[in-house]
């Protein structure tokens, strides 16, 4: 995989995280990321986002070549506001969860996962 | 047409009205990331599926956009409630073009 120089990539998912929150500050309360700490394989890795109330997560690897993993939008018959999934993950690295909640304000979580095996395949 | 994609959907058939109910899918894909190379070093195009909604009697449940940092087989497991009988619609879309859709029907009892 390109290897990008660390304060970049910090920069890229910044930006990123900048785009959907449109520059507003984000409070840590009110949502929940799961992920393992270690994962022997960065090609599987489950992580799992909850924050009550959200109308939007969205989530990013800050380490990856691109940082979008993915982004879900709750409609009115979702039961609840979460959401599991499994993501490649190409080293250790942050993997962060911003929601957009329903009043309009932001929630940011963030988890470093040791990953043993590289999931790029580069 | 990715080649052998198929979905699978785990899905109550039954439910009380209004009840909330855990959903888990799973779809087969490669998820081609578009970032590894072949033997000659040429680099595999991107492949994937990029969005996966899902909606009951017409409403919207949920609705994913997927990157390529999103496994091979995609996985999701997430709740929705169940306030009449109906069809639960599952819809991927492949970047190719592709739209693969399954329903499941659940009933009130």
């Amino acid at each position: 995989a390109l290897m990008l120089p660390a304060s970049a990539v910090r920069a890229a998912v910044e930006d990123k995280i900048a785009e959907f929150t449109g520059g507003a500050d984000a409070g840590a309360d009110g949502i929940t990321l799961t992920t393992p700490e270690i994962a022997e394989n960065g090609n599987t890795v489950p992580i799992e986002v909850e924050a009550p109330g959200a109308v939007e997560i969205m989530v990013v690897a800050s380490a990856n070549p691109t940082p979008d993993v993915a982004r879900v939008s709750f409609g009115p018959l979702a039961g609840a506001q979460r959401l599991s999934t499994r993501i490649r993950l190409g080293g250790t690295q942050d993997v962060i969860a911003v929601a957009k909640m329903g009043d309009g304000s932001f929630r940011r979580a963030a988890n470093t996962v040791k990953v043993t095996i590289g999931g790029c395949g580069g | 047409m990715a080649e052998g994609v198929k979905a699978r959907v785990k899905a109550p058939r039954t439910v009380a009205a209004g009840e909330t109910v855990v959903i888990k899918t799973l779809i087969s894909h490669q998820m081609e990331s578009g970032q590894r190379k072949d033997s000659d070093g040429s680099l595999i195009p991107r492949s994937i599926i990029n969005r996966f909604a899902v909606a009951y009697n017409g409403q919207n449940v949920i609705d994913v956009a997927l990157a390529p940092a999103i496994s091979t087989n995609p996985y999701f497991e997430f709740e929705a409630v169940i306030p009449e009988a109906g069809d639960m619609v599952f819809t991927w879309y492949d970047d190719d073009g592709s739209v693969y859709e399954e329903v499941k029907s659940i009933a009130i009892g």
